[in-house]
């Protein structure tokens, strides 16, 4: 009872911080997201775009997965966003539709001194066994078996995580369960979770200069933090064996072998994908909207300023070393937008 | 009301002023007064409430577990605050132990062996750094200090005191890998940032330290050191504590700059330059995703809680050591 009253507390501070913001901006006409960080830079981008071609202004707040989906709950802002798929019984419960807005990959950077990071090959179950502290040294038995051709030298291997709990995390995590039992067994997946070893900094950037800074060090972070702070992301292998180098064509390839079929709420796996040529950690990030918004044309906005973004977001992503949904699966969205209804009238197609 | 106080301070009723019937100013003046005073209480009363019966779940799964519990497991929803407390008490004892001697050098130096002409600028220096705000601290600490202390600072210590033995298997003392972060640095970095409060403080109290008392010593043949060590410290003993308080407070919460530099590993940690996490740099690393009405939230409620009272517990047997201090 009196948890209740505190978390009734709790959530009203929370409707209050948003509303702070969306009073400053009310006055033009406004789209209001909250959620994950991952993909806060494109959405914004996006936003920008959308405001300049004369569309909505979209006001979005970067404030973690949990938080967005906490708040499209609370009907607080008119879409959340996350980085994993919510359950199907939350979704039932909170009448939300969810759907992928845009896809990520996570890779795995290095510094080894004297060896070029992106030389190294390695495997998940490898990679598993290194983040629970079982190997713990760069010139390993089992690491020099996979690269004979590097002299790697006699340091520790010093593993970076996510400090703060975040979608790049769970997505990690979830692939490190997939491929390593170990990793499944004494670590399992999550927005945060019990590490056996190793040092957590604070966001993408802070695992990145983390990796930059020690001697030995190895992190995982999304790609955008590697590509453009110039770091070494190691090769790793795929579901059919492969070493595969992190670029967008192989998170491509892994993004059209997602089975959309079988995905219950569109939440598709894009982990561990088959393919010759697929990088194995790749993820959706997802929108949640409410399926009984109090105001329909809300949802709308919303739903126009994502199709506008479908559309014509292609440079943007690109720019940012993000990856478009495929043509097909838009259409797979769009086809879920066309369920949405307010009495007893299609919101999707918006006009 | 006006009674009850009146009754409280029964003193006024024998002055000459007092005796008179309280002017109505006089009241509003007195009940502004307590009314400030007791906002102090009822805020510090309502948060320890707040967050108790927020964090109340976690004591009902885990019962006093969670204060002994080593395991912090968000994945299979096992939590015990036991590490994080570790990491709390060892990094404001070692930033203690490395800001006292340096704030108290400081403070003597201003004070006694300073230049007049050097004591204004220097005090006001030391001043700015209680002004620079704690992010900033931790980025230093993040891209500066850390990368410092894993190429020089740690291979030097594990190499000097590779002779201390291990407590069983489970600390080490100073042999680890060098990753810049942990303990160590944290307590670093909580060091440079109480001192400022500590050298401040501690001038302060000096400079109170009757003038007769010191030219007596002086007149004794007392070196500077002997009037320091026998006039000066024993009869400002007490206020000196008080100074250490202060930074002692400000130790065991600050956040922002021990997420950056403690590597947040919420383990036990096995040595004094392992990664680890305090109570506040947990609560500031999940609090963001923890969403309302779930174990995760009340875990972290509960942790506020416990900081409360080991701030407090730390705070009163300080205090405690301090009254046995005078009275001997």
């Amino acid at each position: 009872m009196l948890t209740q009253l505190a978390s009734r507390i709790l959530r009203a501070m929370a409707a209050a911080i948003a509303s702070t913001f969306l009073i400053s901006t009310a006055t033009a006409q406004n789209i209001t997201g909250a959620g994950a960080t991952f993909p806060a830079p494109i959405y914004s981008t996006w936003g920008e775009d959308y405001a300049k071609a004369g569309g909505d202004r979209l006001n979005y707040q970067a404030l973690g997965s949990g938080a967005g989906v906490t708040q499209i709950i609370n009907r607080t802002v008119d879409f959340g966003a996350s980085d994993s798929p919510v359950a199907k019984e939350k979704l039932e419960k909170e009448k939300l539709l969810q759907f992928p807005a845009v896809i990520g990959a996570v890779v795995v950077i290095v510094n080894v001194p004297g060896v070029d990071g992106t030389k190294i090959h390695l495997t998940g179950d490898l990679l598993g066994e290194i983040y629970v502290g079982r190997v713990r040294m760069w010139n390993d038995a089992k690491i020099a078996a996979l690269n004979p051709t590097l002299k790697l030298p006699q340091i520790p291997i010093s593993p970076a995580y996510r400090a703060d709990s975040s979608g790049t995390t769970s997505i990690f995590t979830k692939y490190l369960s997939g491929v390593s039992p170990i990793f499944k067994e004494r670590t399992g997946a999550g927005n945060s979770v019990a590490w056996r070893t190793g040092l957590g900094a604070p966001g993408n950037a802070g695992v990145a200069a983390a990796v930059k800074n020690i001697k030995g060090g190895i992190g995982y972070v999304e790609f955008a933090y590697a590509a453009d702070n110039g770091m070494q992301a190691l090769k790793l292998a795929n579901k059919d064996g492969k070493f595969i180098t992190p670029t967008v064509p192989a998170f491509l390839e892994a993004a059209t072998h997602a089975d959309w079929e079988k995905a219950e709420n569109m939440a598709a796996s894009m982990l561990s994908m088959p393919g010759a040529g697929s990088w194995p950690i790749v993820s959706p990030t997802f929108i949640l909207v409410p399926r009984n918004a109090k105001d329909p044309s809300r949802v709308q906005r919303v739903l126009k300023y994502v199709d506008w973004s479908f559309k014509n977001g292609a440079a943007a992503a690109d720019r940012l070393h993000y990856i478009m949904l495929p043509p097909e699966v838009q259409d797979r969205v769009r086809a879920q937008w066309a369920t949405l209804s307010a009495g007893g009238k299609p919101l999707w197609p918006a006009n | 009301m006006s009674s009850a106080m009146n009754t409280a301070t029964p003193a006024a009723k024998h002055t000459a002023i007092g005796a008179r019937k309280l002017h109505p100013a006089d009241t509003a003046f007195r009940l502004s007064l307590l009314s400030a005073g007791a906002i102090v209480v009822i805020v510090l009363l309502s948060i320890l409430t707040i967050m108790f019966i927020g964090g109340k779940l976690a004591f009902d799964t885990f019962g006093l577990g969670f204060i002994w519990g080593t395991e912090w497991n968000p994945v299979t929803k096992i939590y015990g605050a036991l590490p994080a407390i570790t990491g709390t008490l060892i990094t404001a004892a070692l930033a203690l132990l490395i800001a006292w001697p340096i704030g108290f050098g400081i403070a003597f130096f201003l004070t006694e062996i300073c230049p007049v002409r050097l004591r204004t600028p220097l005090g006001v220096a030391i001043e700015l750094l209680a002004a620079v705000p704690s992010i900033v601290y931790g980025m230093w600490g993040f891209f500066v200090l850390a990368p410092f202390m894993s190429e020089y600072v740690q291979p030097w210590l594990t190499a000097t005191f590779i002779w201390i033995p291990p407590i069983g298997d489970s600390f080490f003392w100073f042999t680890a890998p060098p990753i810049g972060v942990g303990l160590l640095t944290a307590s670093l970095i909580l060091a440079i940032m109480i001192l400022p409060f500590i050298a401040a403080t501690t001038r302060d109290v000096l400079q109170q330290t009757p003038q007769l008392l010191k030219d007596g010593a002086y007149a004794m043949g007392a070196t500077r050191w002997e009037a320091l060590t026998g006039a000066v410290i024993p009869s400002v003993r007490g206020s000196l504590f008080g100074a250490v308080f202060l930074g002692l407070g400000r130790a065991l919460g600050e956040t922002m700059a021990v997420v950056f530099v403690i590597g947040n590993a919420i383990r036990m940690p096995d040595s004094i330059m392992a990664p680890s996490a305090t109570i506040a740099s947990v609560v500031a690393n999940n609090f963001p995703e923890a969403e309302p009405g779930t174990l995760d939230l009340a875990v972290l409620l509960a942790l506020g809680f416990l900081l409360f009272v080991v701030s407090f517990g730390v705070l009163a047997v300080a205090r405690l050591l301090l009254r046995q201090e005078r009275m001997s």
